[in-house]
C-alpha cells in the first residue's frame, strides 16, 4: 500500500516545505516497505515535476487542468482522495502550509481517515500508527494514534530534512471528474511580496518588541533581516498597536514557527510568544533588561538597548559576509 | 442571516500547560477556562454582519456542563441563542460531526469558527463540517464580508493573501484582522442569563485519533551571554557553534 504525497506549488515551482514533506513521506514509504507517489496539481513543468523523483517519489501524479490553476480547496481535497482511492494509499502525506491545513481535514472525511495535523517526527516504529503533534499552542507535544485503516498527516514546516534519495519519479497524467459545485469559489486576487521570506517557511527569523518604541525604528530590523535572508516577526503588543501587520505576530494567538534561529530584539517573552517559538532551533534574544524572561529559554542572549546592539549587530554580519 | 459560531473552551493564554496521570491528561487544576480568542473574532464578526436585527448569530459548543460560563459569555458579548451537545470533544471530527448533524437539521447561510483552538491547534472542524455539508470552506481568513448570498474573503497565504469570492453558505476559521473582539456590556451580561441555550445529545459516531500521552517541550541549556561591547562574538558563535548561519 504505497504512501501518497501532496506536493503543493506557489506559481508553478515547489518550495522548500514542499520538499521537506517528500523526503518524509519518503521515510515513511521506507519504515512500511512501500512505495511512494507525490501528486502535483497545477501548472508545474516537466522538470520541476521530475525534482520530487529526486526526494523520493517513484512515480509523480501530474494533475494539469486549467480550472485547478489556482488553489480551490473543495477541487484539490477531492482530487488527492481520489489518487489516494485509486492508488490504494493508506497514509496520506501534506504539509501543514496555510493550504494543507483546508485540505488535509477534508481528505481526511473522504477517505474516512483520521487526520494528525502539525507533526513534527516520523511515525513511531511498532504495529500502531503513532505520531507526535505540537500542542496547546507550541507549549506541549501530544502523541497521537490513528486507529483508521487509512491515516492524513500533515507535517509542520521546517521540523524534516530535505534529502536526496533519487527514487525516479515517473510522471504520469492524473485527473479526477470535478462536480461543478466543488468550483464555485473563484480567486480574484492574489498578493504576494515575492521580495520577502515567507514567515512559515523561514529558516531564520528576526521578531522585534515593544522595545523598539514605534514602527519607524523598524529599519534595522529590516536591514538585520535582509543582510540574513530572514522573514520579520513580531510580538502582539506590535501587532496590536498597529505597528506592523497580523501576519508577522508570532505567538500563541498568531503564527507558530520553527526555523534553524529565531532572534528576538526588545521582546520581554511573555509565556504566550514563547508558545510560539519553543520549536525554534536555536533562539538569540537582545533585551535590555537581564530580567526579561526570555533569557530562561534562550540559548545566545545579549544584555544590551537595541538601538545600540542591533547596529553594530548589522556591521559585524557584513563584516562576516565580506570575509566568508 | 442565519450565522453559526462554533466555539471552543479552552485554557486561558497565560496557563502554564502540565499533565497529570503519567502524563495522559491535562492538569486543569487552578486553570481558568475562557472562550478560544479566534472564536472570539468569528463571534465579533458574525454580531457585527447581523447588527440591526439583520438575522441571528447562534453558537454552538461540543462540551461537558463545565463550558456552560463560556456559551454564557458567548451570549454576553451578544450571540442571540446557544446550543450545546452534551460530550466531551473527543477529538475534531468527533465535535465536526456533532454540529453537521445540527446544521443539516437546522440550515445556516455562514458557519464560522475560529482558525484554531489554541489547546489542541488542529484547524480542521471547519474543513471537516464543511465537508460532511459539502460546502466551500477557507480555513485562515483575515477578512469577511458578506454581499448578497456571495462573500468575499482573504485568505492568509505562506507571504502574502488571495482574495476570494463564494457563494453561501460556506464554513470559515477566522484569524486577527476580521474584527475586534467584543467585550460584554452590562445589558449583555444581563440578558444573557435569560437567553436560550438548548442543551442536545450527541449522535453515535466512530472517532479515528485517540491522544496516548503529553511531553513538554525539552528544555534548553544555560543561555550564553555575549558582551553588548562585543557584538562580533555573536556573529562567530552563531557560525561556528550553532551553526545557523
Amino acid at each position: 500500500m504505497p504512501v501518497l504525497v501532496y506536493t503543493e506549488n506557489v506559481e508553478g515551482k515547489f518550495k522548500k516545505s514542499t520538499f521537506e514533506v517528500v523526503s518524509y513521506a519518503r521515510a515513511i514509504a521506507d519504515q512500511n516497505k512501500t512505495s511512494l507517489i507525490a501528486i502535483s496539481i497545477g501548472n508545474v513543468s516537466k522538470d520541476d515535476l521530475s525534482l520530487l523523483g529526486k526526494y523520493g517519489a517513484e512515480k509523480v501524479l501530474n494533475v494539469s487542468n486549467d480550472k485547478l490553476k489556482n488553489f480551490v480547496n473543495q477541487a484539490y481535497a477531492l482530487v488527492i482522495a481520489e489518487a489516494a482511492k485509486k492508488e490504494g494509499a493508506e497514509i496520506v502525506v501534506l504539509s501543514n502550509s496555510f493550504s494543507g491545513r483546508g485540505l488535509a481535514p477534508r481528505i481526511g472525511v473522504k477517505l474516512e481517515a483520521g487526520v494528525a495535523d502539525g507533526v513534527v517526527s516520523l511515525p513511531e516504529a511498532g504495529a500502531k500508527f503513532i505520531v507526535k503533534k505540537t500542542a496547546f499552542s507550541g507549549k506541549a507535544f501530544a502523541k497521537v494514534e490513528l486507529t483508521s485503516a487509512t491515516k492524513v498527516i500533515s507535517l509542520i514546516p521546517n521540523s524534516y530534512k530535505v534529502v536526496e534519495t533519487n527514487a525516479g519519479g515517473q510522471v504520469e497524467d492524473f485527473n479526477a471528474d470535478i462536480k461543478q459545485s466543488d468550483l464555485t469559489s473563484v480567486i480574484k486576487e492574489i498578493v504576494r511580496s515575492t521580495d520577502k521570506v515567507s514567515l512559515p517557511d523561514a529558516d531564520i527569523v528576526v521578531s522585534g518588541g515593544r522595545g523598539l518604541k514605534g514602527p519607524e525604528n523598524w529599519g534595522m530590523v529590516e536591514e538585520l533581516a535582509d543582510l540574513l535572508g530572514a522573514a520579520l516577526a513580531c510580538s502582539k503588543p506590535v501587532s496590536d498597536a498597529g505597528w506592523r501587520p497580523h501576519s508577522e505576530h508570532v505567538g500563541q494567538t498568531g503564527i507558530a514557527v520553527s526555523p534553524n534561529l529565531y532572534i528576538a530584539i526588545g521582546i520581554s517573552g511573555a509565556i504566550q510568544h514563547l508558545a510560539g517559538v519553543s520549536s525554534s532551533k536555536v533562539i538569540v534574544v537582545i533585551n535590555k533588561d537581564p530580567e526579561a524572561p526570555f533569557f530562561k529559554v534562550a540559548d545566545y542572549g545579549i544584555v544590551g538597548d537595541a538601538f545600540e546592539v542591533v547596529p553594530k549587530l548589522i556591521a559585524a554580519l557584513k563584516e562576516y559576509k565580506a570575509s566568508a | 442571516m442565519k450565522i453559526l459560531v462554533c466555539i471552543s473552551n479552552v485554557p486561558d493564554t497565560t496557563t502554564k500547560i502540565t499533565f497529570t496521570d503519567n502524563n495522559t491528561q491535562f492538569n486543569t487544576a487552578g486553570v481558568q477556562f475562557i472562550l478560544n480568542p479566534y472564536d472570539e473574532i468569528a463571534l465579533a464578526r458574525a454580531i457585527e454582519l447581523t447588527d440591526g436585527g439583520n438575522g441571528s448569530v447562534t453558537v454552538i459548543n461540543v462540551g461537558e456542563i463545565s463550558t456552560e460560563p463560556t456559551i454564557r459569555k458567548a451570549l454576553a458579548i451578544g450571540a442571540t441563542d446557544a446550543v450545546r451537545v452534551n460530550a466531551k470533544p473527543h477529538d475534531a471530527w468527533f465535535v465536526a460531526y456533532q454540529i453537521a448533524q445540527f446544521v443539516k437539521a437546522n440550515p445556516f447561510d455562514l458557519v464560522l469558527t475560529g482558525r484554531e483552538s489554541i489547546d489542541y491547534n488542529g484547524s480542521k472542524v471547519a474543513a471537516m463540517l464543511a465537508e460532511l455539508l459539502d460546502i466551500p470552506s477557507v480555513s485562515i481568513i483575515k477578512k469577511l464580508d458578506v454581499n448578497g448570498s456571495q462573500v468575499t474573503v482573504e485568505r492568509e497565504i505562506e507571504g502574502g493573501k488571495e482574495v476570494l469570492e463564494i457563494p453561501l453558505p460556506i464554513a470559515a476559521g477566522c484569524a486577527e484582522g476580521v474584527a475586534e473582539p467584543k467585550i460584554p456590556n452590562m445589558r449583555g451580561i444581563m440578558s444573557a442569563r435569560t437567553k436560550p441555550l438548548v442543551v442536545i445529545e450527541p449522535a453515535d459516531v466512530k472517532t479515528f485519533s485517540e491522544v496516548l500521552s503529553y511531553e513538554t517541550p525539552a528544555a534548553r541549556g544555560q543561555v550564553k551571554l555575549v558582551p553588548a561591547d562585543d557584538v562580533a562574538k555573536l556573529v562567530t558563535l552563531l557560525h561556528e557553534e550553532a551553526r545557523v548561519i
